[in-house]
């Protein structure tokens, strides 16, 4: 499926967006190493992955029309 | 309430509030809250929390005041260039109303003092500007059972959530760890001082987190439970998650207070997670300088034999049964090419968590003799 993905903190600035598509991605495993292959940078930060809001923490199927967001840690005080 | 003229009047246009009232400024004065870091946020939550008559309020934070700081930490001045953030907060905020303790920490709050600090409290605040004491706040918070208000920026971003905090009485609480299980490794995240911060995104999310523990004191409205709030100043848009405990969070997090206070966080944020590999030369340099125990793993009488350190060796299956005991606070283990000591390395960290720094030679012994015989050729 097309991914519609919200991006957050400084995935945003290395995106150059705070939205991308990504293509062909059946599950969050393939998900996240389309973005690392499009965006190296990305590879070597640990964010989170929320599907529709929700943050997941094992590979989850995608489905259509689901809400994508990345959202890495602040530190910043 | 105290009654007397000054102090009716003072609160009077939240008592005045009716789901607020009398009975919310009483449970205000009774409380103690405990603000971490009189930085961005803290500069921004402490007036608030001061002016509405919070009976106790602790300031911790080993930092002074420098002249960029000031863009964003409005409660200081020129003149507190070089003075404690702590003490020149509470000056300030006694002024603003002398009817409540305001106590100030000058020191770092760190895993000796931490519980003991934390303890006397009833809501903590986070407005520290590092993942080490974010981390070690949350755990504290977790083992101590106390409400955290966690808020945290980067450039034109803010974080915001209650962890620890239940509203239904028995419900599983969300911690810190539950978002973010591990620290990102250093470099991973740029903090303020890398990245910036726009001055008055530190005061929005400050306010929001004195207003998250007033909520949370006065017992109205709906606080950021089982919720993280992210805030974009730019464009005013706001994105909420929503948050369950996982699983597996709970072991992440030290048992209890001895665990705790041997939890060396500034370690823990200093290596990536997991990433226990070294190189050739790392390995030299720790060797040297942390008299580390080195254990080879690989099984009896495998090739080559290895005499240019000192070492013991506990084939990979008897690790850690057969561990002897050890003083060493670092242990390096390798075999012949890194496999087997990478996977050494995890069962190692499984039982000894952070109280020990374990690593794993990156390309094993043939990798180590291969570097040091080819550098001892070239020079």
């Amino acid at each position: 499926m097309r991914a519609k993905i919200s991006l957050f903190g400084q995935l945003t600035d290395i995106a150059g967006n705070n939205i991308i598509v990504v293509d062909d991605v059946a599950d969050t495993d393939a998900l996240a190493q389309a973005v690392n292959k499009l965006y190296p940078a990305m590879a070597g930060i640990k964010y989170i992955i929320a599907i529709d809001k929700k943050p997941v923490h094992t590979n989850t199927a995608l489905n259509e029309a689901v809400n994508i967001a990345l959202l890495p840690p602040f530190s910043g005080g | 309430m105290n009654h007397n003229t000054a102090s009716y009047e003072r609160y009077s246009r939240q008592v005045l509030l009716k789901e607020f009232g009398e009975a919310g400024q009483q449970k205000l004065l009774q409380a103690k809250v405990l603000m971490i870091g009189a930085g961005g946020l803290g500069c921004a939550a402490l007036p608030y929390l001061a002016a509405a008559g919070i009976g106790n309020i602790g300031i911790i934070d080993d930092d002074v005041v420098s002249l960029h700081n000031l863009h964003r930490q409005v409660l200081f001045s020129v003149h507190d260039i070089g003075l404690s953030k702590a003490e020149r907060a509470a000056a300030v905020l006694q002024k603003l109303n002398p009817d409540i303790i305001i106590e100030a920490f000058n020191e770092r709050l760190a895993v000796a003092n931490a519980l003991a600090l934390l303890k006397k409290y009833d809501v903590i605040i986070d407005g520290t500007d590092n993942f080490s004491s974010r981390y070690m706040i949350n755990d504290a918070c977790v083992l101590l059972n106390k409400p955290l208000v966690y808020g945290a920026v980067s450039k034109f971003e803010g974080q915001l959530a209650v962890f620890n905090f239940s509203i239904n009485e028995g419900a599983a609480s969300v911690n810190y760890r539950d978002l973010f299980p591990q620290p990102p490794a250093p470099g991973e995240i740029p903090n303020c001082a890398e990245s910036g911060v726009l001055g008055v995104l530190p005061g929005i999310i400050g306010s929001m987190q004195a207003n998250e523990t007033i909520k949370l004191l006065s017992g109205i409205g709906s606080p950021l439970v089982n919720r993280l709030l992210i805030y974009n100043a730019l464009n005013n848009q706001v994105f909420e998650l929503e948050l369950a405990a996982q699983t597996g969070t709970r072991n992440l997090i030290p048992a209890g207070a001895e665990a705790f206070e041997q939890t060396d966080y500034d370690w823990l944020c200093s290596v990536a997670n997991n990433s226990f590999e070294i190189s050739a030369d790392k390995f030299n340099e720790l060797r040297i300088e942390n008299k580390p125990l080195i254990i080879d793993v690989r099984d009896d009488g495998e090739m080559p034999v290895v005499n240019e350190f000192d070492h013991i060796r506990i084939p990979l299956g008897s690790i850690p049964d057969k561990l002897p005991g050890t003083g060493n606070d670092t242990i390096i283990v390798f075999c012949q090419s890194g496999k087997r000591s990478l996977q050494a390395a995890n069962l190692l960290s499984e039982k000894f968590g952070a109280a020990k720094k374990i690593f794993s030679l990156a390309g094993g012994i043939l990798q180590w003799k291969y570097e040091n015989n080819f550098k001892n050729e070239r020079t």
